[in-house]
């Protein structure tokens, strides 16, 4: 277990040092550099801001050099906003994202797991083909569909709720909703299959023939370890959230670090382009591994070779 | 037609009739009324790809200044965005990028992966212990990300390069299809992993069957090998899994065109409309639900086609 987790943590560590190459390279490589202007600067200038900034180094040195700042958590100064650091930008916006990623996180679970359930107690019935129904429904509506609909139901034509910016609860809402939905119907799937699986093993037909009620052998034998596959899903739902987090936040105007990326996309902004790219390739890989580890604690059947 | 060699085995095992598969997952399929719908949708709209420009009422690009931000009406169905374009004309335009994004980089990653697979697990051993490692480490990687930054390095990069070298033919060769070539690469690039994960297993199971160890007494060259014996055995499989993904394609488009990544104006794509039309949705709410409509419906189709199928194929699956 031990040597499993080291050897979890290695690799995580090997995909984040390749993911960083990758991103690194990729930047170098677009052709033109941070002080092209249309008007010429002087050479003598450009060879000093260089030097500088350490663009005149070897490529390899640049790497290293930037390798060395993300290990002290230093991801470098920002091309279009000079007044911040990529630093200063995750520091500011990133909370404001992760606030809606749990809320979204929080409607998508209280959604999800009710309807597998239902589902499978009541398989093969009206009401399973509607919640898997409802759940392809929601695998299909992508952010970008969803967010607009919702706006204009809700904000437009009913008039209840606000269509953008960030405030107080009322202004989470709608895209905390686009943004779990999808993720409600990867669980509500998953929750079905793997309860219909867990109905069928031999321990809860002992627990029922025991003589416990049905109520108790659904929740105390069934949904707890039906529930340990479902983890599995929260790495990828990072990954869900953070990328779905981008046009989410930019069609309802939320201030986050999405919406900054998507910005930083467009403005060319390579710096914050690649330290935003690694802030979320790191959180997605941690996440990742944290659930690998948690996975074992939850269920001890499983062995680690 | 091949799989059926494998087919045969498992029923005669099950001892259970036998039947063709395909005529077998086409019955349950067509029992399953969204995955049928779903399948008629599909058809309907590759139809309209293919015929866009005899379906549509005006050219994608035909713009008119008087009649920008029209209200839907006689004039324009769905009416007309921020340079009078026509709405419904560029929806329909649309489908064809939707499409050949979905089928093309299903197609690249198709390529990649199953001579990746085919590769690794043919050889077997060392060699395969380290590509597939490779494709370990790349699973680790988030391919939305990853797909991101060559987006950012091919839009800014291949921009600038002087005709007549190979990066100059490669950005000519994408701005003649509006910008859709680089997505085709980078959805390539990115998503092939499965695939060579899928090929590799199903190559390593073969390739210990005696067919192949008769070939190879023949005298059949390794290359032989592959490409007669055991690329036909393990390319239905691999085209199937590789259909259902399909949807995730057209969601990669939309998601890049989306965030300016995608495909260059004036080229019409649902994303790109979408992130048009988002600001102005208080007084032009047609320009944004119409393209999110059309993006929808695409994946209700695909998405419950490729559940339909993948219950028909494999009816164990399905508890």
């Amino acid at each position: 277990m031990f040597a499993y987790i080291i050897r979890r943590i290695f690799w995580a560590a090997i995909i984040l040092l390749i993911l960083s190459l990758v991103t690194f390279t990729l930047m170098h490589m677009i052709p033109g550099g941070p002080f092209d202007r249309e008007k010429k600067l002087p050479s003598e200038i450009i060879a000093n801001l260089e030097a500088y900034y350490h663009l005149d180094e070897p490529f390899w040195k640049q790497y290293l050099n930037y390798l060395g700042g993300i290990l002290h958590f230093d991801l470098g100064p920002s091309f279009t906003s000079r007044s911040r650091t990529v630093n200063d930008i995750i520091r500011q916006q990133a909370p404001i994202s992760a606030q809606l990623g749990l809320f979204a996180f929080f409607i998508a679970v209280a959604l999800g797991i009710p309807l597998g359930i239902l589902g499978a107690l009541k398989q093969n019935t009206a009401i399973d083909y509607t919640c898997m129904w409802l759940a392809i429904l929601g695998v299909s509506l992508p952010n970008m569909a969803l967010g607009p609909f919702l706006i204009w139901i809700f904000g437009l034509k009913l008039g209840w709720l606000p269509i953008a910016r960030w405030g107080g609860i009322s202004h989470m809402i709608l895209p905390a909703i686009t943004l779990g939905t999808a993720y409600s119907a990867i669980i509500a799937r998953l929750t079905r299959a793997s309860m219909l699986q867990v109905i069928r093993e031999d321990y809860i037909r002992t627990a029922r023939a025991k003589g416990l009620s049905e109520r108790i052998v659904m929740l105390h034998h069934a949904l707890k370890n039906a529930l340990i596959p479902v983890t599995t899903v929260l790495g990828p739902i990072f990954a869900i959230i953070i990328t779905g987090s981008m046009i989410v936040e930019q069609i309802f105007a939320i201030p986050g670090i999405g919406k900054y990326f998507v910005t930083s996309v467009t403005n060319r902004d390579y710096p914050v382009i690649m330290g935003i790219t690694l802030f979320f390739g790191a959180l997605i890989v941690i996440a990742n591994l944290v659930v690998d580890i948690t996975y074992g604690f939850l269920d001890p059947r499983i062995r680690y070779e | 037609m091949k799989i059926r060699v494998k087919e045969k085995e498992e029923t005669s095992k099950a001892k259970v009739k036998e039947t063709n598969l395909w005529k077998d997952a086409l019955h349950r399929l067509m029992r399953n009324r969204m995955a049928t719908i779903g399948g008629v949708i599909v058809i309907a709209l590759c139809i309209t790809a293919i015929f866009a420009p005899l379906v549509a009422p005006y050219a994608y690009d035909e713009g008119n200044f008087w009649n920008n931000y029209a209200k839907p009406g006689k004039e324009y169905w769905l009416g007309a965005d921020f340079m009078g374009r026509d709405l419904l004309s560029r929806i329909i335009y649309g489908t064809r990028v939707s499409l050949s994004v979905g089928l093309m980089g299903a197609t690249v990653s198709f390529v990649i992966g199953i001579i990746y697979g085919l590769i690794a697990g043919y050889a077997g051993g060392k060699v395969d212990n380290y590509m597939m490692r490779l494709v370990d480490i790349g699973y680790g990687v988030p391919t939305l990300l990853f797909i991101i930054l060559l987006m950012v390095y091919f839009k800014s990069s291949f921009a600038s390069i002087q005709p007549g070298t190979l990066g100059g033919m490669l950005s000519s060769i994408d701005n003649a299809l509006g910008g859709m070539f680089f997505i085709f690469i980078g959805i390539g690039i990115t998503s092939w992993l499965g695939m060579a994960r899928l090929a590799r297993g199903m190559t390593l199971s073969l390739k210990e069957k005696e067919f192949i160890e008769t070939a190879r007494a023949m005298g059949a060259s390794n290359l032989r090998i592959i490409s007669r014996h055991i690329l036909p055995n393990i390319i239905g499989p691999c085209i199937i899994s590789q259909t259902l993904t399909i949807p995730t394609y057209i969601l990669y488009e939309a998601f890049l065109s989306f965030i300016g990544l995608g495909v260059n104006p004036p080229t019409p794509s649902w994303g790109m409309m979408i992130s048009e039309g988002y600001q102005g949705m208080r007084s032009y709410p047609h320009l944004v639900l119409f393209p999110a409509l059309a993006l929808s419906i695409t994946m209700f189709a695909f998405n419950f086609l490729g559940d339909g199928l993948r219950d028909a194929l494999d009816p164990h699956m399905k508890l």
